[in-house]
């Protein structure tokens, strides 16, 4: 991966209409490892992409600030769920947590009819760091593959499944 | 400045042998554990501390008695991804990450097939997408076959199977050569979830008119219409009557009912009349009476 760095480059398309932080992460995206049941039009996986990275910072805002509403505009269902259940419990034990992507290597892995759902892989490195009554606990860095499962809301993707799997 | 020396040497070779020595692990925790399942950490040393499993899923908190086992019952971590095992003493804080993988045995399915309504005869018209998840409603990547059958009422037309990767698989069917209500099931194991598929008869085929005399007029009839494998198609498609006399060209569209299409009018003696629905053309008569 170390050697793999240098070649990491922006992902043009969309870097532009992320805004700053996102912008900084250093994204990868893969050719299309595609098994879907249409092609995925270049607008499409863009959207899709430049909305996943967004949802990353909710994800990492609202882990930070334990306010499960950050995770309104980007994470639906399941995933929503599971981080608000996550963030109480976190309230309940008197920890917060941050979650800084480091960096993304992304693979768009499936698309389903009429475009209903996108599903794509991310080799993500980030920090953990547990901050316990404003003590900062441990900080670690972690890489890890990530499955997102993506579907369409009113005017742009939203988070659906958001699951690390063992490599 | 010279009786320092040997000050800082020892300095540095204590902090040599610190570094050489290994680190004394203060708990163990499992490499990976199935969501869902029981498992155990243990710690080493005296005293109390706090252990804290932390993930993007889940937050558990245990007080720990150093030196015993913590056991996490059954249960009690079900959602899968990366966790970090924190152990917080009064002198020390030790982490180490692990990761909860998807249970084994599908539990749900999420089936998206698409469209609901099709006109029959349509290659690949038909398609279903699954996401298989476990009971805790994790996606399950392990790879596992999926199949799917697609049915009339009279029973099977087609099924297929495919492997699910990372959690997804799908397929594409035709639809079939009768209408009716069809049935499209996706089954993973003994579970399964259905979709009920609407088909629809296709264009019209074969679009034929005939043309007689009443009193003044002429009447101009369709046969009943149907498509390419037979189906009636259904009231109210469109069917065009076209007149083309002296240079100028008159239209009547006429919704089909009972099966067909009529018009009752005037019509001049070498006038030539065609008939057509939508992009598909009928016969065409020349009227010389």
């Amino acid at each position: 991966m170390t050697g793999l760095r240098p070649l990491i480059i922006l992902f043009a398309g969309f870097a532009a209409t992320v805004d700053s932080m996102a912008a900084q992460v250093p994204v990868r995206e893969e050719p299309v490892h595609f098994q879907g049941t249409r092609p995925l039009e270049e607008e499409s996986k863009a959207a899709a992409i430049r909305d996943y990275l967004q949802a990353w910072k909710s994800f990492h805002a609202a882990l930070e600030q334990n306010r499960p509403e950050l995770l309104d505009s980007d994470f639906v269902g399941t995933a929503k769920d599971r981080l608000a259940d996550t963030i109480q419990q976190q309230g309940k034990v008197g920890i917060r947590t941050q979650y800084q992507d480091r960096s993304h290597d992304l693979r768009i892995l499936f698309s389903s009819p009429n475009g209903l759902s996108i599903e794509l892989t991310d080799k993500v490195e980030y920090d953990v760091q547990v901050i316990g009554h404003d003590k900062v606990l441990t900080t670690q860095r972690e890489s890890a593959r990530y499955l997102v499962v993506l579907t369409p809301a009113e005017v742009r993707w939203k988070v659906r499944v958001f699951q690390s799997v063992p490599e | 400045m010279r009786p320092r020396l040997p000050f800082l040497l020892i300095g540095l070779a204590v902090a040599a042998i610190h570094l050489a020595l290994p680190q004394v692990e203060r708990f163990s925790s499992p490499k990976a554990v199935e969501a869902g399942a029981g498992f155990s950490m243990q710690s080493t040393g005296n005293g109390k501390a706090t252990l804290y499993i932390i993930g993007p899923g889940q937050v558990l908190k245990r007080d720990v008695q150093l030196g015993e086992s913590t056991t996490f019952s059954p249960g009690s971590l079900c959602y899968a991804g990366r966790y970090l095992a924190v152990l917080a003493g009064e002198s020390f804080t030790e982490s180490r990450s692990f990761d909860v993988a998807p249970a084994s045995k599908p539990a749900t399915l999420s089936f998206i097939a698409k469209p609901s309504r099709l006109p029959v005869g349509l290659h690949d018209g038909i398609t279903g997408a699954v996401y298989v998840f476990d009971s805790y409603h994790n996606l399950i990547t392990t790879p596992m076959p999926v199949t799917f059958e697609l049915s009339t009422a009279s029973g099977t037309a087609q099924k297929r199977t495919a492997a699910s990767s990372d959690g997804a698989a799908w397929t594409s069917m035709d639809s079939t050569a009768r209408q009716g209500i069809d049935k499209f099931v996706a089954h993973v194991g003994e579970i399964y979830s259905a979709r009920i598929v609407a088909q629809v008869p296709g264009d019209p085929c074969g679009l034929k008119m005939s043309a007689r005399q009443i009193g003044e007029r002429v009447q101009l009839i369709t046969d009943p219409v149907r498509d390419c494998n037979g189906n009636a198609v259904p009231d109210g498609t469109v069917v065009t009557f076209t007149a083309r006399y002296g240079g100028k060209q008159s239209t009547i569209d006429e919704p089909l009912k009972h099966g067909v299409a009529e018009v009752i009018t005037q019509i001049h003696s070498g006038t030539t009349l065609s008939v057509a629905s939508g992009v598909v053309m009928g016969n065409q008569i020349g009227w010389d009476k």
